[in-house]
């Protein structure tokens, strides 16, 4: 007992030290302009005294921590999730059920919502192609990618540079952006795909910066940090949605003679947002039942084996970065015909990251995890905008309760398996 | 007399400064089992890795039907025919027992994108023929009524005749079997007895085995090599090696 209240001493002491030494450079002291110079100024007191209060919670914390959890432990428990009810969400037929009620609901979306709820979910839905996309390198093949966002600028960067100097449209420029991503995920894989776990890390993180640096230097062609802009937006069998058509063109409202409403032009991206997420869910199904992605699962679970029988590892991770890629390009062509700019910033580490943490959120592999995953990860920073200083700490303290309270992920899915039948 | 399917010579494996194989000779005839035993350590595993290309020899000759096969990559190896299983059993575990044998049949799918894609009726066709052909080895290795579960919830014995079962699904020629009957109780190695027989018997294969148990050694094998320290100590077929007082003196040591 005597031991264990040392212990405890030493390292409440610690607690609270740190707690002082992290929160008063960075709440203490504050930076204020002070004509053409920087100034630092003390915090008020009422902060400071907060300061010292935080830390001397946390010493008396660190110090009764042993006998606070045995009162804690007699408080009634929360509810966990009953193994049967979680068997029952993660079966793949009830989560098919609710990825198509998600669906429905997704069609019947920009009919109701206001002007700013249907571009939210854009966006959205652009995250949620990227997350599917990521899931079939990191959840199904097993391939940790840092650098994926640089699939996402190629593809945005193809479109805006085949609009701009060769005036191509959205629906030519939306393949040719995803095969230009899948050719340079085949080029990056081929010689990086030999390199296992974290070495494959940190070789896709530095691709995904050199991709973005190339582009922020290549002024001549990417305009550099100012980026491209005038982007065109993709039409409706040659009908624009603008106020006035260019020339040659006719516009939506004309063609079917209604009002023109500029709502209708975010319905419609949104639209094209949900087609191309659904292309993408089908893809991926598909996938799972085919030999294809089966040879992904067991190069996951046994390399060494699947060597054996003669498959060609190389090839099957290949395909897995390729395709993954592919997905990448098409949200990135569709990214920047919706901002009509693109620029070097939207293409930084964070943005992997916030994918990354999307598909592991989500849980591997789960199509319906990723979903809802996007859907809190793109939703929260857009409700509390008042907090958005504080969104990297809210973003660490939900990864955090997430490895606490779900470490498999919000919705992990069973695979589907395949039956033989008697 | 049956002709020689697979011929080793001279085969040597350095790692640094230890000399793991030397100077090993092999001919293995078609549709024959062939035994290589040898006590612990004596390199017998490491022969299987360079046979199978997992690692590269540092020197010899390894022939399968005449063409050069040392220094090929491990797959292409596997493609030729020459299919092994480990010492250790290695099944893909979160999968079920007939998913095994399909990721197995991987070179023999339809693996074409568009067409799994479409679902084409030759795609169809494929993934039935190749659950067939499953069903069909699942029957021959008795696991039928497993096939639905989950290859890591099987008993032992059962993993092991899977783990058979799988690498017969790529169609081998030479199937290297690695301690087959480690771990099992005296009638499981009955069964693999005679599964071994089968294999050989009804479907041609050639059989490579490493194994400790010698009552099953003795019995199955048309021809034993006897490996010791890495160097070959004797060959012949099982009445000489029984006889041979080297091999005595190796495995009992010197009276």
């Amino acid at each position: 007992m005597n031991t264990s209240i040392k212990k405890n001493f030493k390292m409440a002491i610690f607690s609270a030290l740190l707690v002082l030494a992290v929160a008063y450079p960075v709440m203490g002291l504050k930076l204020s302009t002070v004509g053409i110079k920087l100034e630092v100024q003390g915090a008020s007191p009422t902060v400071l005294w907060t300061i010292l209060g935080c830390s001397i919670a946390m010493f008396f914390w660190q110090l009764f921590r042993t006998q606070l959890g045995a009162v804690w432990a007699h408080a009634p428990k929360l509810p966990s999730m009953p193994s049967q009810a979680s068997n029952f969400l993660t079966r793949p037929s009830t989560q098919r059920w609710v990825v198509l009620g998600l669906v429905m609901l997704a069609l019947a979306w920009p009919f109701f919502g206001s002007r700013g709820a249907v571009d939210i979910a854009t966006l959205i839905l652009i995250y949620v192609m990227l997350g599917l996309g990521l899931n079939i390198v990191v959840g199904l093949a097993g391939l940790l990618d840092l650098g994926y966002v640089a699939f996402y600028a190629v593809g945005a960067y193809s479109y805006a540079l085949l609009a701009h100097y060769f005036g191509l449209s959205f629906w030519i420029c939306l393949p040719i952006a995803g095969l230009m991503s899948a050719s340079f995920g085949f080029i990056l894989g081929f010689p990086v795909l030999r390199l296992r776990g974290d070495y494959l890390a940190i070789v896709t993180l530095g691709f995904g910066e050199i991709i973005r640096i190339l582009l922020n230097n290549l002024t001549w062609l990417t305009g550099g940090p100012n980026g491209i802009g005038s982007i065109p937006k993709p039409t409706l069998f040659g009908l624009s949605f603008d106020r006035k058509a260019a020339e040659g063109m006719q516009t939506f409202h004309e063609y079917f003679g209604v009002a023109y409403a500029s709502i209708n032009k975010v319905i419609f991206l949104y639209l094209i947002a949900l087609v191309l997420v659904l292309l993408t869910l089908f893809v991926i199904n598909r996938l799972l039942r085919m030999p294809l992605g089966r040879a992904w699962e067991a190069l996951r679970e046994d390399e060494i084996v699947c060597r054996a029988l003669g498959m060609n590892p190389t090839i099957i991770k290949l395909s897995a970065f390729t395709l993954g890629a592919c997905f990448a390009g098409f949200a990135g062509s569709f990214f920047a015909a919706r901002q009509g700019l693109v620029s070097p910033q939207s293409f930084t580490f964070i943005e992997s990251a916030i994918i990354l943490a999307i598909v592991v959120l989500g849980g591997m592999g789960s199509q319906l995890g990723i979903i809802l995953a996007a859907i809190v990860m793109i939703l929260l920073p857009e409700l509390a905008r008042e907090f958005n200083e504080y969104r990297m700490l809210m973003f660490g303290a939900l990864m955090v309760l997430m490895m606490i309270w779900r470490p498999q992920g919000l919705l992990p899915m069973q695979r589907p398996h395949l039956e033989l039948k008697q | 007399m049956s002709r020689p399917i697979l011929e080793v010579s001279g085969l040597s494996m350095r790692f640094g400064g230890l000399l793991a194989v030397n100077g090993v000779g092999l001919t293995v005839n078609e549709k024959q089992v062939v035994s290589m035993i040898g006590p612990n350590g004596a390199g017998k595993t490491t022969v299987f890795n360079c046979l199978t290309g997992f690692y590269q020899p540092t020197s010899g000759n390894i022939r399968l039907d005449g063409e050069q096969i040392e220094g090929l990559p491990g797959h292409k190896i596997a493609r030729k025919g020459v299919v092994r299983t480990f010492q250790n059993v290695r099944l893909f575990k979160e999968m079920t027992v007939v998913e095994n044998l399909l990721v197995a049949q991987h070179r023999h799918l339809n693996t074409n994108f568009f067409a799994g894609l479409l679902k084409t009726p030759a795609f169809r066709k494929s993934e039935r023929e190749a659950m067939d052909y499953a069903a069909h080895w699942l029957e021959q290795v008795n696991l039928t009524d497993f096939a639905n579960r989950t290859a890591g919830t099987l008993a032992y014995g059962q993993q092991r005749r899977l783990e058979i079962a799988r690498c017969m699904m790529t169609r081998p020629r030479i199937l290297m079997l690695d301690e087959p009957a480690a771990g099992l109780n005296p009638r499981e190695t009955d069964d693999l007895k005679a599964l071994i027989r089968m294999l050989r018997d009804e479907h041609d294969v050639t059989v490579l085995l490493i194994e400790h148990d010698m009552k099953l050694v003795m019995s199955i094998s048309d021809h034993i090599y006897v490996i010791n320290q890495g160097t070959p100590l004797a060959d012949g077929t099982p009445e000489q090696i029984r006889a041979n007082p080297d091999v005595i003196k190796a495995y009992l040591g010197e009276a």
